[in-house]
């Protein structure tokens, strides 16, 4: 099959609403989406926290984070399956290897770094005198707290949105502790690799497809979001 | 007269650096008192402090004889507003900068509506309610700034430098809502400033500080009239001159202070000198006059400032100095900006310092 008659058999497929395909794109935003908001919720407190106090070793922790945001997926996809090793691995009681769980989970760990260095980048990128003003107005320590966070929304949610797109878009961590289980574990990212490689063609292209709309529609989104915030 | 704050032995220490060193101060019910100091002197941190937004490393502060401590450092905050020197606006409406404190205090919406709407009023923004705060002027953020905080009602409103890089008219604006707050609301004020005109205009009482120390309180009257070292040491004092004295053909000592200028000082000094005249010291004549003060400089006016009773002017003669009139005398003379004066004291009047 040449390109273009498997890029025309992807629309079709597309638009015969396949409820496989639609099966396989709502699990992936469901994994990737509560990934990225486990991960932004210890994530911006934990940005927070170092954005906003002078300690010891804060340039050292940043650095460590910042050098976790590449982080190869297959490597941390290849530690968690040995965790998860039903066998043998020292979470394998747990029983969570190739389920949407364990996939949620290294996800989560994997956007960490990102969400983290992103938030404190925005946060430090506020007119530290918010704080005061927000404190001479009568706020207390956690209300100038969220005062700050307010003004570095835009940034945040632009860590928030980078995060979901790495999420979405890995292949490492799904394979090893998702692997490709009809119906229960398909991805966008595994169900491009396994059906291509089966003879499937058009069904990865359509998910391709699917997979960089996705991408494009919530940076868009994003975009407008900020925009209208000014 | 009871006092609002009382600071004793205040001390603020950044790593080894002491900004407050032992302040005392009592702010009285109902007045404004200026912070009159050269920038560096630690007006903002003491302002900071008095706004229990910041702790200080020792010492005491008491707001209406309750002391400010960790626990109840929260609470008292409540009791004042600060506006900063540098303007800092949330990234939201005009509204919603002005409501922010109201909200901390959990006014009810259509309370903080109505505050919100009477404040703006005051500072002459009617009709920004839903404009992006930060894309106003410096002038017109600085009046928002200041809406924010009257909107509170407090007992205290501390103003750090509130018409700094201000033009001439919204800084008219701040002073004017400033007194008025004093005056109908009863507000009492804590100003810092290093502007002599804002000091001697605005404030019941002046409190000089220099390197973190309090060294002289009392009514611009006072301050400015016992004409201390500590208050010349600040570079922005009127009338105040460096420069070369040498004794002239007749004995008197000639100081040359630059811009051609040449004061003729009763007392005698040789060498590089400072020098002061009290604005109050000056005649103001349209035409040279025949008299036995041996200074009469021609000069042009450059601004003037009608403070109710008497009209300060600023006469550039080379040096620009500081020249205070009665209104009588300043409408009698016709005076208009650019017009030509002549500046006339003794040589008794020209002090060194």
């Amino acid at each position: 099959m040449n390109p273009f008659d498997g890029f025309i058999a992807a629309l079709q497929l597309l638009f015969s609403v396949n409820p496989r395909i639609i099966e396989i794109t709502l699990r992936s935003l469901f994994v990737s989406g509560s990934a990225a908001i486990i991960a932004a919720l210890w994530g911006i407190p934990l940005a927070t926290l170092i954005a906003m106090r002078d300690f010891r070793g804060k340039f050292l922790v940043r650095t460590v984070f910042n050098s976790l945001i590449g982080m190869p997926t297959v490597a941390l996809g290849f530690l968690l399956f040995l965790a998860f090793s039903r066998e043998t691995g020292p979470l394998g009681f747990l029983r969570l290897l190739y389920t949407p769980t364990a996939i949620i989970i290294g996800e989560a760990i994997l956007i960490t770094p990102i969400i983290v260095s992103l938030a404190i980048t925005a946060i430090e990128a506020v007119d530290p005198e918010i704080a005061d003003l927000a404190k001479t107005l009568g706020a207390s320590e956690s209300q100038a707290s969220f005062a700050v966070l307010r003004e570095a929304l835009g940034g945040i949610l632009l860590a928030g949105v980078s995060s979901f797109n790495r999420a979405i878009g890995e292949l490492g961590i799904a394979q090893f502790v998702g692997g490709f289980i009809f119906g229960q574990t398909e991805l966008l990212t595994t169900g491009i690799w396994v059906e291509l490689q089966i003879g499937n063609p058009e069904t990865s292209i359509a998910l391709t497809v699917i997979l960089l709309t996705l991408v494009f529609a919530i940076n868009l989104l994003l975009n407008l979001v900020r925009r209208r915030r000014g | 007269m009871s006092a609002v704050t009382v600071v004793r032995n205040l001390t603020k220490t950044f790593g080894n650096r002491k900004v407050l060193d032992a302040v005392d101060l009592e702010v009285l019910d109902g007045e404004i008192l200026a912070l009159l100091g050269p920038n560096g002197s630690g007006k903002t941190t003491l302002l900071k402090i008095l706004a229990s937004i910041l702790r200080p490393s020792d010492g005491e502060v008491h707001f209406d004889g309750v002391r400010v401590t960790d626990e109840n450092v929260e609470k008292m905050r409540m009791q004042s507003s600060l506006v900063f020197q540098r303007t800092v606006m949330f990234s939201a409406s005009v509204h919603d900068n002005v409501a922010y404190g109201l909200r901390m205090r959990r006014v009810s919406r259509g309370e903080v509506d109505e505050r919100v709407a009477r404040v703006l009023k005051l500072v002459k923004l009617e009709g920004f309610e839903k404009r992006s705060a930060r894309k106003l002027s410096g002038g017109e953020q600085q009046r928002v700034a200041l809406a924010r905080a009257l909107a509170l009602n407090t007992r205290l409103l501390l103003l750090d430098e509130p018409t700094a890089n201000l033009d001439p008219k919204n800084a008219g604006i701040v002073e004017e809502v400033i007194a008025t707050a004093n005056r109908e609301l009863k507000t009492t004020v804590v100003l810092a400033t290093h502007n002599m005109f804002q000091a001697r205009s605005l404030p019941h009482r002046i409190a000089l500080i220099s390197d973190g120390r309090i060294s002289e309180v009392g009514s611009p009257g006072e301050v400015f009239g016992r004409l201390s070292k500590a208050l010349a040491s600040f570079a922005v004092l009127d009338n105040t001159f460096s420069g070369i004295a040498r004794v002239g053909e007749d004995g008197v000592t000639v100081v040359d202070v630059g811009g051609g200028v040449q004061l003729e000082a009763a007392e005698g000094r040789v060498g590089e000198v400072r020098v002061l005249v009290s604005p109050t010291d000056i005649i103001v004549s349209r035409g040279p006059v025949s008299s036995s003060a041996r200074n009469v400089i021609r000069g042009r006016v450059t601004e003037m400032r009608d403070l109710g009773g008497v009209v300060w002017l600023r006469v550039d003669v080379g040096r620009v100095f500081t020249v205070q009139i009665t209104k009588s005398s300043f409408v009698g003379l016709g005076l208009g900006l650019g017009g030509e004066v002549f500046l006339v004291f003794k040589a008794s009047s020209v002090q060194f310092l």
